[in-house]
């Protein structure tokens, strides 16, 4: 445990190191000025252009962290060659997997609750520009703690993208392991279409193989509440278990066979 | 710094001044040579490719079509309004220039409300955009009727989108019956106000009537959800406002005019007549334009032009 975490810490440092945290400026400055371009822009919708625009934007960084950074995990180890001084410790390779993995958590953390704090400042701000008509016209809070339900099922999804990253980095290179990733990902949003098949295609096998991809591919699309938030329709705490419960278990597969490929790799 | 290093600097620097002049230069000189524009140009896709393309980002996507679609309207109104009060611009049938299309309007408002479907503010003030008459909009009643009934899809229980289709009804297609039954069906749902009902009423009684038309644009002010809605229907008011001030004024001048036995053709002659202690403005402080011996607003008054009255139009 001791280990795991001491791996972990390193993991987050070495990504301060790399300077991702500058994804966090931009992000600031991006949102600053958008709100205060869409506010002329959008016919007193600023309130909630600003909140889809802070989600997504929170989506999109997160998402290129995740990608990027997960598939240098194990790779970029392997590259300097620091992979030899790290196996001669008594470190287990599946400690170093997850530790690595659990950096990289700590990394998306720590930049997704800066960039909603700071989507969370500049709706302080609006709001103390809102007009009555355009608070009165409002669907959700402004301040809304809901947001922090779409933020935190994104962090969920986030972190099965990067394990996803880990799993393919573990037996690929970077380039490759980017495109599985990102592939993985559209295909995450298109699974529900999956379970549908049979009301397309006649084929019983086809319909098998449909089905089965469905329960394969991890169902991204669940993770995304960002319209019910916004409009301020309910979200059910139900939802957010059951959803978070099956992220989990989605990474601890990816986690498990991630470290079981890397424990058999051969470095020589 | 030595010498050599310092020249290369100055050089550097120069060069990115003459560069960057130069590059404003072009940048000015492409800007006055607008290339031909086809409405074409705007992205439409199908509901399903426009879901399926933005991924997870559908709602950020919904925004960008409904910036476009505020953009687009905005735009094309304000040349057909120019092109509207141009003195030297022929009439319609004579003009060699198309008409300013509206054809896109429709389409960006489906797609913005189609990603996000429970975008409330594309789908009422988008019907606003579809069914204002020409040079303001498309004129498309029609259009702003189907895309709030979209909006029942999604939404069953908001009775502002049947307030607004009655209004539309009434207002733009003069058809009073269906109206009062939108206006009823908007009444009978739970949180719908209390006047929604007396609303339908008053419409199959007194369809056409002014005042009907100043409660209309009254409520539909007061439940306005953003200042260029509540800001569109007080120039309503005012118009109609304008117009109860023109009925007073046109006998005024039309008594002068067979005291003197010669058309009125400036204020001057009415008050040189005492007929008027001054110069008549119009709600917004605009002087009132008088041509040929008839009132009207002048081209540069925001009321420009004053609206058809349902009741005085016959019915299409």
């Amino acid at each position: 445990m001791k280990t795991l975490g001491w791996i972990a810490i390193n993991g987050f440092r070495e990504a301060v190191r790399d300077k991702v945290m500058y994804s966090l400026v931009a992000f600031a400055v991006l949102l600053i000025v958008a709100s205060y371009i869409v506010g002329e822009l959008t016919a007193g919708q600023d309130v909630k252009i600003t909140k889809d625009l802070g989600l997504s934007a929170i989506g999109i960084f997160g998402l290129f962290m995740a990608i990027f950074i997960g598939i240098g995990l194990v790779s970029k180890e392997v590259e300097r060659r620091s992979i030899y001084s790290l196996l001669a410790k008594p470190i287990r390779r599946s400690d170093l997997v997850i530790g690595k993995y659990l950096g990289l958590v700590l990394t998306l953390v720590v930049n997704v609750a800066v960039m909603t704090a700071a989507l969370y400042l500049v709706l302080a701000y609006l709001g103390t520009e809102e007009s009555d008509l355009a608070r009165q016209a409002r669907e959700a809070p402004l301040l809304d703690p809901a947001l922090l339900k779409a933020v935190g099922l994104m962090l969920v999804q986030l972190m099965v993208v990067t394990a996803t990253a880990l799993f393919f980095s573990t037996f690929s290179t970077p380039i490759l392991s980017a495109v599985l990733t990102f592939l993985v990902y559209v295909a995450g949003f298109f699974s529900a279409d999956l379970r549908n098949f049979d009301q397309v295609v006649d084929s019983r096998v086809v319909q098998a193989l449909a089905r089965g991809l469905y329960y394969m591919l991890p169902n991204l699309a669940s993770f995304d509440v960002t319209a019910q938030v916004v409009h301020g329709l309910p979200i059910t705490w139900r939802y957010m278990a059951v959803t978070t419960a099956y992220g989990l278990t989605y990474i601890t597969i990816l986690l498990v066979m991630s470290a079981t490929i890397f424990s058999r790799r051969d470095f020589k | 710094m030595n010498g050599r290093s310092r020249g290369s600097l100055v050089l550097a620097v120069a060069a990115v001044i003459l560069f960057g002049g130069l590059s404003i230069w072009l940048q000015a000189a492409r800007d006055s040579m607008p290339l031909a524009t086809s409405d074409n140009e705007t992205l439409y896709v199908t509901e399903r490719a426009a879901g399926r393309g933005v991924f997870t980002h559908r709602l950020l996507a919904a925004d960008l079509y409904w910036i476009r679609a505020i953009q687009y309207f905005g735009s094309r109104s304000r040349v057909a309004r120019v092109r509207q009060t141009d003195p030297f611009e022929p009439p319609p049938s004579l003009s060699l220039e198309t008409p300013v299309s509206f054809d896109q309007l429709y389409s960006l408002l489906d797609i913005s409300t189609t990603l996000d479907p429970r975008f409330n503010i594309a789908y009422r003030f988008g019907a606003i955009f579809l069914a204002a008459q020409y040079p303001e909009g498309p004129g498309r009643p029609d259009l702003a009727v189907a895309l709030l009934k979209k909006a029942l899809i999604t939404s069953p229980e908001k009775w502002q989108y049947w307030h607004d289709i009655g209004f539309v009804y009434y207002w733009n297609r003069h058809e009073y019956r269906q109206a009062s039954e939108a206006f009823q069906r908007g009444a009978d749902l739970p949180g719908a106000p209390w006047w929604l009902r007396s609303l339908a009423a008053t419409t199959l009684v007194r369809g056409g009537d002014r005042e009907t038309s100043r409660l209309l644009w009254r409520q539909l002010a007061e439940t306005a959800e953003n200042e260029d809605a509540r800001h569109a229907a007080n120039i309503k008011l005012m118009q109609l406002d304008a117009i109860d001030q023109i009925e007073r004024l046109q006998p005024v001048i039309d008594a002068v005019a067979a005291r003197t036995k010669e058309p009125v053709t400036s204020w001057r002659v009415l008050l040189n007549a005492g007929a008027l202690r001054a110069v008549p403005r119009d709600p917004t402080g605009e002087e009132y334009r008088l041509s040929s011996g008839r009132v009207t607003v002048s081209s540069q008054s925001s009321l420009f032009p004053l609206p058809v009255e349902p009741g005085s139009s016959p019915r299409p």
